[in-house]
C-alpha cells in the first residue's frame, strides 16, 4: 500500500496535496482498495464551496457507497472531469490521475491540520 | 398436511438428530409467560374439495355478466392464455428477487426487456424493475424530482387520477413538502393559466395524467413547457397504458419522468391489485431513480448476461439514504406485461389502441343518441365522461342488472366539488366516467347506452 | 465425502476444454443438450408478425378526432413475433431460473417456502380475477367477505386489535407502521425525532424510518446475538418515536428480553414496531401482540407463501393495538349486519393517515393467504412454525463444526453461518454460495446481517423434506471439504448454470438498462 511521504491525509482517507496556492484532494490507496472497483463517482461543480469535515461527494463501488470528505474549507477551483467516464482510474492511479477536486483554501493553515504521512500510516495500520 | 413433508418419523428422527425430545424444546428461547396458551382462533382446516366450493361460492358472489364499464385507473382487457400459461412456469413464479444472477437469467432478462417496453412506450431512455402500482409510482417521482431541484413544491393537476394525487399527500407529509392542486378547464385539460400562475422557483414538478382521469388527453406539451421555463421537471402518469399505441408518447412530448401501471398488459383487474407500477426516465437522472433495475454485463467466459445494477441507490446498501425504501416491487407483473406486449407487438399493439379508441367512439355516438352529453369536449382515448342525471343512481340500477356502469365523478371530488370550479356544469351530480375497450363489442356498447337511458 | 449429485465438477471442467468456443449453439439454439441460448426479445421475429388476435378496427377509424401532434405512428422497435415464437422466448428464459418448484432456497429471511397451486387457481376464479375495483358494494360482496375474514384471521395470528390490508409489500407495510406511530405521536402533540434500530435490522427499517423523517439511532446487539434492556435503556428519551425490532432477529434468534425492552419503551412514551418478516417462527407459537409490539407488518410472500414472483407482487399488511386503529390507512372492511362495506372516504376516518396505493391492496394475494389459512386451520399453521425451526435446527446440528457459527445462541426458524473456517485457504462466503449452485442448491442469504462478516444465512422453511435437507447438508460438508483439498475450484464456481459469474462493475460502471432499434446490447 502506497502512502506517498508529501501528501496530507485525513482520519476518512482523503489526501490533500499542496498545488500553489491551492489544494489538489483525492482518496487514498487504502481506501481505493477498502472500497473495490470504484464504478461512480459524484463530485460538487467548480465554484461550489466546501467545509472541512463535511462532505463533498460520494464515490461508489457495486456494493459500497463511500462520502467524500472535505479536508480543508474553502471554494472548487478545478474537477477531475474525466472521472465520470472512467472511474477506474481512482483504483488505477489514486494519488495522480485519480484526483477528485482542487480547492482554493479559506485558510491555507487548515493543511497543516492533517495527518503527515508516518502519522496516517499509523492510523492505517490501527485501523487493520 | 399435503404441504408439510414430515413423517412421524421423521420429526422423531430429525429430533435424535438435534438432541432434543420434543419440538417444544425447540422454543425454549421464547419465555414461557409469552408463549400462546391456546390454538389460535381460527376457522377448522378445509380439505381441498371444502376450501374449492367454499372459495367459488365467495367468488360466484363477486361475478358478473358483462365486462366492466368502469375504468378510472383499472381496465378491463382481454389477456391471451399464453400470457398466464407462461407466468406459471414455476421457474418465473416461484422465484425470489434475482440476487443471484447466475440462476436468474430468465427473470434478469425479461426485466431489461420490460424495461425496454417501458422504454419504448414512454419515449423515455431509462426505466426500472416495476413499482407498486401507479399512484405510488407518481408519489415516487414527486419525491425524485425533490431530490434532482432540492425544491419542494410540486404542482398537479386536479385532473391527475385522485388516487394518485391522495397517495402522494401521503408521501409528501413527511417531507413537508407543499402541494399545489391547479383546476382543470371545460375541454376536461389542465388549466394553463393557472397552472402558470402556481408554477414557480420553488417547484420541483408539475405532474399531470396522460390521458387525465376524465379520459381527456390532457396538455402535456404545453405544460412540460411552462414547467421547464421554471426549472421544474414534468411528471406525466398514464393509468391506461394501451394508449401509448395510439398517443404521442410523454418523452417525445416533454415529459421528464413517465409513471403510471402497465395492468392493461396482461394483468386482470383482481379487484384493483396486484399490478405492474412502471417509472422511466431520462439518462441523467438514473442515478436518482427509485427501485431496482436490470443491467446488461458479460460472464467471465466473455457471454452477455444480465444482472441487477445501480444497487448503491437502494436500501439495502444505502439504508437511511437510499432513494426509496421499496424493495419487493411487482416483478411477476412486469412479466405478464412484457409476455402481453411481446404478442401484440408492433402492429397488435397499434391495432389494439385504435381499437379501443374506436370503441370509446361507439360509445359516445351511443350515449349522446340515448340523450347523454359528454362532458368534456378535450380529445379523448378510451374513457370519458358523461352526464347521465343522476350517476349514482344509474350506477345502483344497472348494478341490478349485473353491471358495473362506471365511476360516479363526484365521489371522487368531494373535497374540491366540480361545482366549485364550474357553477353552470350540470355534471356534479350526473357525471359518469365510463371506459371501453376491446371486451366491449358493438351490441354490448348499444345494450349499455340503452340501460343507461331507461 | 458424499456427492449428493454424483456429478464431478472436474469433469466438466475437461469436457468443455474450457473455452468458449466449445459452447458456440447448435443449429437449433442448444448449448449442451436441451440448454437454450435465447436473443432477447427484440431480437428476433420478423416483419408483419403477430401474436395476437384482436377483432379489426372499425373500417372507417381514422383517429381524425384527436389532434395530428398528440398521434404517433406505430412503436418502432416492438417486437414482430408469431404466438409459438413467444412461447419458446419465455419457456427458456424460464429454464435459465431457479425457483422453489426447481429446487431447495433457503434464502435466509425471504421464507421462500412452497407456494401452492390451489392458491393460484383460486386466485384465478373470475369472480376474484375479473372484478373491477370499483365495482358497487354488492357486487363485490364475496370479496369484501374475503377481506373482512382474512383481517380477522391477520389480527388474531399475531394478537392485534386490528389489521390494514392496504400495504403493497412488506416495505410499505413498515412505512405505513411509522406513518401510524407518527400520526399517533402528532395526535399527543409531538411527533417525536428519531427511531432506534437494533444492527442486525434489514436495511428497509432506516430507509423507511428515514422516509417518515425519523432520525436512525442505531443499537449493537449483544454478544448473544441479543438486544439488551440496557442498550436500549440507555438510548431511550422522549425524543424517540419507537423502537424497530425483528422478532425472531435476522440471526434467528428470539429476542428474549422483548417484554422488558417493550416497557422501557413505552415508560417513555415510545411505541414498539414488529418487522413481522420472521413470523414463520411464531406461528400459533406466539404473538407478538402479546409481547409488548404496537404495530406489526407482515409479508403475506413469506409467511402466507404467496408467489414471490421474481420479486413481487408482494402484500404488508400491518396489525395494530387499539390505539393506533384510528390512524389506518384507508380503505377499510367493515361488515354491517350481513353486508359487507368498504370505508374509503376520510370523512369517516378523520384522523386516518390516509391513502397508501390505488385501491384496496393487493386482493390477489389476499386470496391466496386466505386459501392457506383455511387450508391449515389452526392446527396447520402452528405445524409450519414447528416444523420451520426444526428444519433449521437440523441443519445447524450438522453444520455445526463444518462452519463456524458466529453465535451459538439458540435460534429459531434460520441459522447463520459464516466463512472463518474457510477463510485461511482462501474461500469466502461468497465462493460457497456459488459452488452450491454447482450442487444445485440456491445459496443462502449471504453478506446479511451485517453483524456478521461473511454470513451464510440459511432458512430452510417447513416445506422441505428431511432428504433435501440431508442433500443440502452433504453439498455443504462437500464444499468445505473441498475448500481444504482444492480451493481453486470452489472459487471458480459456478461453473453448471448457462453463466458464469458475471461481471457486476462493468454493468455499473456503464450502466445499460434497455435495448434501442439498432442497438447491439453487450
Amino acid at each position: 500500500m502506497e502512502i506517498p511521504e508529501d501528501l496530507r491525509y485525513t482520519r476518512e482517507h482523503e489526501w490533500a496535496r499542496r498545488k500553489g496556492s491551492a489544494i489538489v484532494v483525492g482518496i487514498t490507496d487504502f481506501a481505493q482498495e477498502q472500497l473495490g472497483d470504484v464504478v461512480y463517482v459524484e463530485l460538487p461543480d467548480v465554484g461550489d464551496t466546501v467545509k472541512k469535515g463535511e462532505s463533498f461527494g460520494v464515490v461508489e463501488s457495486t456494493k459500497a457507497v463511500s462520502e467524500l470528505f472535505a479536508p480543508i474549507s474553502g471554494k472548487v477551483i478545478e474537477v477531475n472531469d474525466p472521472l465520470s467516464d472512467a472511474p477506474e482510474t481512482i483504483n488505477e492511479d489514486p494519488y495522480e490521475e485519480g484526483w477528485m477536486i482542487t480547492i482554493e483554501p479559506s485558510d491555507p493553515k487548515d493543511l497543516e491540520t492533517l495527518m503527515d504521512a508516518a502519522a496516517y500510516k499509523a492510523f492505517v495500520e490501527e485501523q487493520e | 398436511m399435503r404441504y408439510h413433508p414430515h413423517t412421524p418419523d421423521d420429526v422423531r428422527a430429525m429430533l435424535d438428530v438435534i438432541g432434543a425430545e420434543r419440538v417444544d424444546e425447540l422454543f425454549r428461547s421464547i419465555p414461557q409467560a409469552l408463549r400462546l396458551d391456546r390454538p389460535l382462533d381460527l376457522p377448522p382446516a378445509a380439505d381441498e374439495i371444502a376450501l374449492f366450493s367454499e372459495l367459488r361460492r365467495l367468488a360466484a358472489r363477486n361475478e358478473t355478466a358483462h365486462p366492466p364499464f368502469a375504468g378510472a385507473g383499472c381496465y378491463p382487457h382481454h389477456v391471451p392464455p399464453v400470457v398466464d400459461q407462461l407466468l406459471l412456469r414455476g421457474e418465473f413464479f416461484t422465484a425470489y428477487t434475482p440476487y443471484q444472477p447466475e440462476i436468474s437469467q430468465g427473470t434478469l432478462q425479461a426485466l431489461f426487456e420490460w424495461q425496454t417496453f417501458v422504454c419504448l412506450l414512454t419515449g423515455m431512455d431509462v426505466s426500472n424493475a416495476s413499482m407498486y402500482d401507479g399512484a405510488t409510482a407518481t408519489a415516487e417521482a414527486a419525491l425524485m424530482a425533490g431530490r434532482i431541484t432540492g425544491r419542494d413544491k410540486v404542482v398537479v393537476s386536479a385532473a391527475l387520477h385522485p388516487e394518485y394525487r391522495k397517495v402522494l399527500a401521503t408521501y409528501l407529509r413527511s417531507t413537508g413538502d407543499e402541494i399545489v392542486t391547479v383546476p382543470f378547464g371545460a375541454d376536461g385539460r389542465t388549466d394553463l393559466a393557472a397552472l402558470e400562475q402556481a408554477v414557480d422557483g420553488r417547484t420541483a414538478c408539475v405532474i399531470l395524467g396522460y390521458p387525465n382521469f376524465l379520459g381527456v388527453v390532457d396538455a402535456l406539451p404545453e405544460a412540460a413547457a411552462i414547467a421547464r421555463k421554471a426549472g421544474a421537471l414534468t411528471v406525466s402518469a398514464t393509468a391506461e397504458a394501451v394508449s401509448l399505441g395510439l398517443l404521442q408518447s410523454p418523452g417525445a412530448l416533454g415529459a421528464d419522468v413517465a409513471v403510471g401501471t402497465f395492468q392493461s398488459f396482461g394483468n386482470p383487474m383482481s379487484f384493483g391489485g396486484p399490478a405492474p407500477g412502471f417509472l422511466a426516465t431520462r439518462e441523467k437522472s438514473v442515478r436518482q431513480m427509485p427501485g431496482r433495475v436490470a443491467g446488461a454485463t458479460v460472464d467471465k467466459q466473455g457471454r452477455r448476461g444480465f444482472v441487477l445494477t445501480l444497487s448503491t441507490r437502494e436500501q439495502h446498501i444505502r439504508r437511511e439514504k437510499a432513494t426509496s425504501n421499496i424493495c419487493t416491487n411487482s416483478g411477476l407483473c412486469a412479466l405478464a406485461s412484457t409476455i402481453h406486449l411481446s404478442l401484440l407487438g408492433k402492429r397488435g399493439l397499434a391495432e389494439l389502441a385504435r381499437l379501443n379508441h374506436g370503441r370509446a367512439r361507439m360509445l359516445r355516438d351511443a350515449m349522446e343518441r340515448a340523450g347523454c352529453r359528454p362532458v368534456y369536449s378535450g380529445p379523448f382515448f378510451n374513457e370519458q365522461v358523461f352526464d347521465v342525471g343522476d350517476a349514482e343512481a344509474v350506477v345502483a340500477r344497472l348494478a341490478k342488472r349485473g353491471i358495473v356502469a362506471g365511476a360516479p365523478l363526484a365521489r371522487w371530488y368531494p373535497d374540491a366539488p366540480l361545482a366549485r370550479w364550474y357553477p353552470d356544469a350540470p355534471h356534479a351530480k350526473g357525471a359518469l366516467l365510463c371506459a371501453t375497450t376491446e371486451l366491449h363489442g358493438p351490441e354490448l356498447i348499444q345494450l349499455f347506452a340503452g340501460a343507461v337511458r331507461s | 465425502m458424499a456427492n449428493p449429485t454424483g456429478w464431478k465438477p472436474s469433469m466438466e471442467q475437461e469436457a468443455k476444454g474450457g473455452g468458449a468456443a466449445a459452447e458456440a449453439p447448435g443449429l437449433g439454439g442448444a448449448v449442451r443438450g436441451l440448454a437454450y441460448e435465447e436473443p432477447l426479445v427484440f431480437e428476433h421475429g420478423s416483419r408483419g408478425r403477430c401474436g395476437v388476435s384482436l377483432p379489426p378496427p372499425p373500417a372507417d377509424f381514422d383517429a381524425s378526432d384527436l389532434p395530428a401532434a398528440l398521434v404517433r405512428p406505430a412503436v418502432d422497435g416492438l417486437p414482430e413475433l408469431s404466438e409459438l415464437e413467444v412461447v419458446r422466448h419465455f419457456t427458456r428464459l424460464s429454464s435459465w431460473n431457479h425457483g422453489i418448484d426447481t429446487g431447495f432456497y433457503p434464502l435466509g429471511s425471504c421464507t421462500m417456502k412452497y407456494n401452492p397451486k390451489s392458491s393460484e387457481a383460486l386466485a384465478r376464479l373470475p369472480g376474484f380475477a375479473e372484478l373491477h375495483p370499483l365495482a358497487p358494494a354488492e357486487l363485490a360482496q364475496g370479496a369484501l367477505e374475503l377481506m373482512y375474514r382474512l383481517e380477522r384471521a391477520l389480527s388474531e395470528i399475531a394478537g392485534f386489535d386490528a389489521t390494514t390490508l392496504a400495504p403493497a409489500a412488506g416495505a410499505q407495510g413498515e412505512l405505513t407502521g411509522l406513518m401510524l406511530i407518527r400520526a399517533y405521536h402528532e395526535a399527543r402533540g409531538n411527533p417525536r425525532k428519531k427511531v432506534l434500530i437494533p444492527d442486525t435490522a434489514h436495511g428497509t427499517n432506516p430507509a423507511s424510518s428515514a422516509l417518515n423523517g425519523y432520525a436512525v439511532v442505531q443499537l449493537a446487539s449483544g454478544p448473544d446475538g441479543r438486544l439488551h434492556p440496557e442498550t436500549v435503556r440507555a438510548a431511550m428519551d422522549e425524543d424517540v418515536a419507537a423502537i424497530m425490532i425483528t422478532n425472531p432477529n435476522t440471526l434467528g434468534v428470539f429476542e428474549s428480553h422483548i417484554a422488558e425492552i417493550a416497557g422501557i419503551v413505552h415508560a417513555k412514551g415510545g411505541l414498539v414496531y414488529g418487522d413481522g418478516a420472521n413470523m414463520n417462527a411464531l406461528l400459533g407459537v406466539a404473538r407478538p401482540g402479546d409481547m409488548g409490539f404496537d404495530v406489526m407488518q407482515y409479508n403475506l410472500h413469506k409467511t402466507f407463501a404467496t408467489p414471490h414472483g421474481g420479486g413481487g407482487p408482494g402484500s404488508g399488511p400491518v396489525a395494530v393495538k387499539a390505539a393506533l386503529v384510528p390512524h389506518l390507512p384507508l380503505p377499510l372492511v367493515v361488515k354491517e349486519g350481513e353486508r359487507y362495506r368498504l370505508v374509503t372516504e376520510a370523512r369517516e376516518r378523520p384522523q386516518t393517515i390516509g391513502k397508501l396505493r390505488e385501491f384496496w391492496g393487493n386482493f390477489g394475494m389476499f386470496v391466496r393467504a386466505w386459501a392457506l389459512i383455511r387450508e391449515y386451520g389452526p392446527e396447520g399453521v402452528r405445524a409450519t412454525a414447528e416444523l420451520a425451526v426444526l428444519n433449521a435446527n437440523y441443519v445447524r446440528k450438522q453444520l455445526e463444526g463444518t462452519y463456524h457459527l458466529p453465535y451459538p445462541t439458540d435460534s429459531l426458524h434460520e441459522v447463520v453461518f459464516d466463512d472463518a473456517q474457510q477463510k485461511d485457504a482462501g474461500v469466502t462466503t461468497m465462493d460457497v454460495a456459488k459452488r452450491l449452485i454447482d450442487h444445485g442448491f440456491h445459496p443462502p442469504t449471504i453478506y446479511f446481517p451485517l453483524v456478521v462478516h461473511g454470513a451464510l444465512m440459511i432458512e430452510p422453511t417447513e416445506t422441505e423434506s428431511r432428504e433435501t435437507l440431508d442433500a443440502f447438508v452433504a453439498a455443504m460438508k462437500a464444499i468445505a471439504e473441498e475448500a481444504k483439498t482444492d480451493p481453486e475450484a470452489v472459487r471458480a464456481a459456478p461453473t453448471r448454470p448457462v453463466r458464469a459469474r458475471l461481471d457486476e462493475t462493468r454493468a455499473a460502471r456503464k450502466p445499460v438498462l434497455r435495448w434501442q432499434p439498432g442497438m447491439n446490447v453487450e
